[in-house]
């Protein structure tokens, strides 16, 4: 009988007993409001870090533009929320505001994403902050959406097990995308550009595939949070909010999946934690996040994921498994 | 160390600091304070915590608050929202839901208060705003209906505004007027769309309407096109740390016309920030005077000067009666009921408090009470004229 | 036509205080190609420093500028030494990620000790100039020729001294430049001493031009010099100083014509053409890379 830890729809089936435990825990009343509204931010953060990793770590670009995405992922959910379909039944409308909020967002990374085939560097982190600025200030001259003052009443349908389920599917498409073919490509970028493209990387195509990913996440991000805050204002699309989702990258672990989840996490949970504080604490986290880069410089995850996430390597241990012999020796190694 | 050990150690870290967040207390009876204690306006914020304190700890010297047959002390959860929108929901959602308070005292500045507004809403908890004098903070954004659960301590932009017109165009003879507001704040766009409102149906002129956006700096340009359109008075519903800048600004440029200001200047900390006396002679609306106190403001500024060593401002003032309305709809309630106590609040009419009459007609949100033209002079705040509803 | 030369006076004003900034930008990029993104924050500081020099001793104009000067080009030295040079030879985006989290302890810190806006103290009787229609006042006067003149002696100290030239041959090549004798590490120190006089000069003088000082005051003049200097390319001195006063002008004349709204809109789309078209900035140099 093969070893059910090595099956390969443990994943699958952990993740689902996760969502359904994400939809029975609110209701039976052991988690209060405030808890959950922890854990969704902690979901969203994480979305967040994920996405920005696949470009600021997978691929090894500055891009400060991330929180751009967003606010065009929240505004375009919320718009169909507030404005458009205000009377529709939630449980069908949240999900495609949120896969529209994301959609907008993606599209908006196409533009990003050519611009990077001819810029690199600085630069190109110049011309996502230059995106930024320009999504943001587009947003307050719209009327509208509430112009700078925002928008408001927008319902609060970003429960625990939306946050989970999207949250979830971020980190399942980047991760396949990450050990793919696109992956490898993208990875390859981040190393040597020009030996990559020697190599026969088709650069701009997995450029592409990158900013699109990324943003399109972000705009799912942008989406819960807009149904989560019930409220939302250009401010808070701006280049603090680009510059936390950084830390939370920085801080975790580039081009690391359990880096993302660990940088969100901790960064939101502090926060909260350390609200004592008040204004100090906002000196702590950057603090750590200095001396960190002093002595690991990648994060506490960089470059690193645990072996159950990568595929070649999971094949091998379940394969392990299966050439052992009754004596618990291996006949093949 | 391993990774695994290095993850597992965090992860009990930050479960440990959850955990020690929720702290088991005695009973007492939970108030939120969700104030502006760092961000555009920390004078207001401070002012705030330092006057529910006050009350808190009168209140408690006492004995305490009566609830049913028990006397039970006040609890405060003071939460900073930084001035900020998101932060501000949080907070109101922390005090709400951690810290489970029966009513939240707070946001101050409109741009806070009303999105707190919509999360005290629709987790069905009492909130009183101090000073927020935006319609929309009670009302609800869909409808237009006012909030069952928010209420205020203060009166409105709409009675605030007409009151300073009627002022500039009566007292000052005013016949143009030029506004300069932060578009990127709900209270001073409010203030100056229903400004124009007034002032051009009380047979005057706006001839300019300038804006910029908060945490500007050089307003060389807005007021250059001021300048151009010669205006009797400036209207300028600034909070107090930008009205100086502005100001010295303006008289840098040899504008001569004076300012009018709206109750966002009302902490003393403007005369403080107006290092070059720009502002000397300059009118604006408060919620209540130190020269026009009755007996019960005498006592509760002495009280206030004895404790803080300053005297207090409106924000203080009006946090201390939204505290002792907030008392007294508990004590009425007679439970640690949040819809009682809300229901409480809806049933009082008048209240005499350390601001004024006031008076909440059925239905309403906001009270009628009385508003204060103060001028600047001299480095202090001098009452001109009390006007009633 | 009075009015636009009025609202020139302002932007020339602005773009100066920007110049001093993106200098400090520029500079520290053209030796380590690094963005220090702490530099706002020094800026910042330089206001605050006056601030507390006025309060132990009130001196006048002269010697506080150069008081503030000396002593944001210590703290320059301090961070430069403490948390980029041991990053010296690690990937280059772990130097910048030090050095936004180096801004924003400086400037949570600040916001801590001193959460309430400050006013700035009087140094300088303001007198106020009318002619044909216009006005100037001394301190727009003091504000642009201070820049000025600190850029020309910059200009000059990099283009005719030796240090200048030591400071451009550890620009080009830093490895090298260590093996010919010229010490490296004490020219970068230097380097980043006067790009952090410089933002605090530009903060003294911010200060006196606006003077309501807060914590918060580095994020968006830092962020908007930087562009600045990106726009004339940057580790270029003089494509920052051509760079500054484009946007002084720009945002000026944008909020001069319309809502001010459009500001920011305006300024970085056109910081987004003049990439495009330009991804070097307007004066800087192309380096080799893949297009």
């Amino acid at each position: 009988m093969t070893d059910w830890t090595k099956s390969r729809y443990l994943p699958p089936v952990v993740l689902f007993a996760g969502l359904i435990i994400t939809v029975i825990l609110p209701a039976t009343g052991l988690l209060n409001d405030y808890l959950q509204f922890v854990l969704v931010s902690v979901a969203i953060n994480a979305i967040l870090c994920v996405s920005l990793n696949l470009v600021n770590g997978w691929m090894g670009e500055f891009s400060v533009g991330h929180a751009g995405f967003m606010a065009l992922g929240a505004y375009a959910s919320a718009i169909l929320t507030v404005k458009l379909f205000p009377a529709a039944p939630d449980i069908l409308l949240f999900p495609i505001a949120v896969l529209i909020g994301g959609c907008v967002a993606g599209l908006a990374g196409i533009p990003v994403g050519i611009l990077s085939f001819k810029t690199r560097g600085d630069y190109l982190a110049i011309i996502t902050l230059a995106f930024l600025m320009i999504v943001k200030s587009g947003l307050e001259n719209i009327p509208y959406t509430g112009g700078p003052r925002g928008l408001l009443g927008i319902p609060r349908l970003t429960t625990v097990a939306w946050a989970y389920f999207w949250c979830v599917v971020a980190f399942w498409v980047i991760r396949n995308l990450v050990y793919s073919k696109y992956g490898r490509g993208i990875a390859a970028i981040r190393e040597d550009e020009i030996a990559a493209e020697a190599m026969g990387v088709n650069t701009r195509t997995a450029k592409l595939v990158a900013f699109v990913t990324s943003s399109f996440f972000a705009g799912v991000a942008g989406a819960l949070f807009a149904h989560q805050l019930q409220f939302i204002n250009p401010s808070s699309f701006d280049i603090l909010k680009s510059t936390e989702i950084l830390v939370m990258v920085y801080l975790g672990g580039v081009a690391s999946l359990g880096g993302s989840f660990l940088g969100a996490g901790v960064v939101t949970i502090l926060t909260q934690c350390l609200q004592p504080l008040g204004t100090w604490r906002m000196v702590v986290l950057p603090a750590l996040l200095v001396l960190l880069m002093l002595f690991r410089p990648a994060g506490i995850m960089g470059y690193r994921d645990w072996n159950w996430l990568k595929p070649h390597l999971s094949l091998k241990l379940r394969s392990k498994t299966e050439n052992k012999n009754e004596n618990g020796k291996e006949t093949v190694s | 160390m391993h990774l695994h050990t290095r993850l597992i150690l965090t992860t009990l870290v930050f479960s440990g600091c959850l955990l020690t967040s929720c702290q088991p207390t005695k009973p007492s009876v939970k108030i939120g304070i969700n104030a502006e204690l760092t961000g555009e306006m920390p004078a207001v914020g401070a002012s705030c915590k330092q006057a529910a304190e006050l009350f808190t700890e009168q209140v408690n010297k006492a004995g305490g608050l009566i609830l049913g047959n028990v006397k039970l002390p006040i609890q405060l959860s003071v939460i900073d929202n930084s001035c900020k929108a998101d932060q501000s929901a949080a907070a109101a959602q922390r005090l709400i839901s951690q810290d489970g308070v029966l009513v939240m005292v707070g946001p101050n500045a409109s741009s806070c208060a009303i999105p707190a507004g919509e999360i005290a809403e629709s987790l069905g908890c009492l909130m009183i705003s101090p000073w927020s004098t935006n319609p929309k903070t009670t009302q609800d954004s869909q409808t237009g209906k006012p909030k069952k659960n928010v209420f205020r301590a203060c009166f409105t932009d709409r009675f605030e505004s007409p009151v300073l017109a009627a002022f500039a165009t009566k007292n000052l003879n005013a016949k143009t007027a030029a506004v300069l507001y932060d578009v990127s704040s709900e209270a001073p766009t409010s203030q100056s769309a229903l400004f124009k409102e007034a002032f051009e149906k009380a047979g005057g002129k706006v001839v300019a309407m300038e804006t910029y956006s908060t945490g500007d700096r050089d307003f060389a340009a807005q007021l250059t096109k001021i300048r151009e359109s010669s205006p009797d008075i400036i209207y300028l519903p600034a909070p107090y740390n930008d009205t100086p800048l502005i100001a010295a600004q303006a008289r840098q440029l040899e504008i001569k016309a004076p300012f009018l200001g709206s109750d966002a200047w009302s902490s003393p900390d403007i005369i403080k920030l107006d290092s070059g006396k720009n502002l000397e002679g300059s009118y604006f609306c408060n919620h209540y005077s130190t020269e026009a106190a009755s007996p019960k403001a005498k006592q509760f500024i002495a009280d206030y000067t004895a404790r803080y060593g300053n005297a207090p401002d409106d924000v203080a003032a009006l946090t201390y009666d939204a505290m002792t309305l907030a008392a007294n709809s508990i004590a009425s309630a007679g439970k640690a009921d949040r819809s009682k106590v809300r229901d409480a609040m809806a049933t009082m009419r008048t209240f005499d408090g350390v601001t004024g009459h006031f008076v909440y007609p059925e239905g309403a949100r906001e009270p009628a009470k009385s508003a204060v033209i103060m001028q600047i002079k001299d480095g202090g705040f001098h009452w001109v004229s009390t006007v009633e509803p | 036509m009075k009015y636009l030369a009025q609202q020139a006076i302002n932007a020339l004003q602005l773009g100066s205080i920007y110049a001093l900034i993106a200098l400090g930008y520029s500079m520290v990029y053209g030796v380590l190609t690094m963005i220090n993104f702490a530099h706002g924050d020094v800026f910042m500081l330089g206001a605050f420093f006056c601030l507390l020099l006025i309060a132990i001793v009130p001196v006048p104009f002269w010697v506080a500028l150069i008081v503030v000067m000396g002593a944001t080009a210590i703290l320059g030295t301090l961070i430069e030494r403490f948390a980029y040079r041991p990053l010296r030879d690690a990937p280059r985006v772990s130097a910048i990620i030090t050095a936004l989290g180096c801004g924003l302890v400086i400037q949570n810190t600040t916001l801590g000790i001193s959460p309430y806006a400050r006013p700035m103290p009087h140094l300088l009787d303001n007198v106020t100039y009318q002619f044909g229609g216009l006005t100037i006042t001394t301190l727009q006067i003091i504000i642009i020729g201070v820049s000025v003149g600190l850029m020309m002696v910059l200009d000059f100290l990099i283009r005719k001294t030796s240090f200048g030239m030591a400071m451009r041959a550890v620009a080009s090549d830093r490895a090298t430049v260590s093996l010919l004798g010229v010490p490296a590490n004490e020219i970068i120190a230097i380097t980043f001493a006067i790009g952090a006089a410089l933002g605090g000069a530009a903060g003294l003088l911010y200060g006196m031009a606006y003077p309501v000082v807060s914590a918060a005051m580095g994020i968006t003049v830092g962020w908007k010099a930087f562009v600045a200097a990106v726009i004339g390319g940057i580790g270029n001195m003089r494509g920052a100083v051509l760079g500054a006063f484009i946007l002084g002008a720009v945002e000026v004349m944008t909020v001069a014509v319309l809502p001010s709204t459009y500001r920011d809109l305006i300024s970085y789309s056109l910081l987004l053409l003049i990439l495009v078209i330009k991804p070097h900035g307007l004066l800087g140099k192309p380096t080799l890379h893949k297009a």
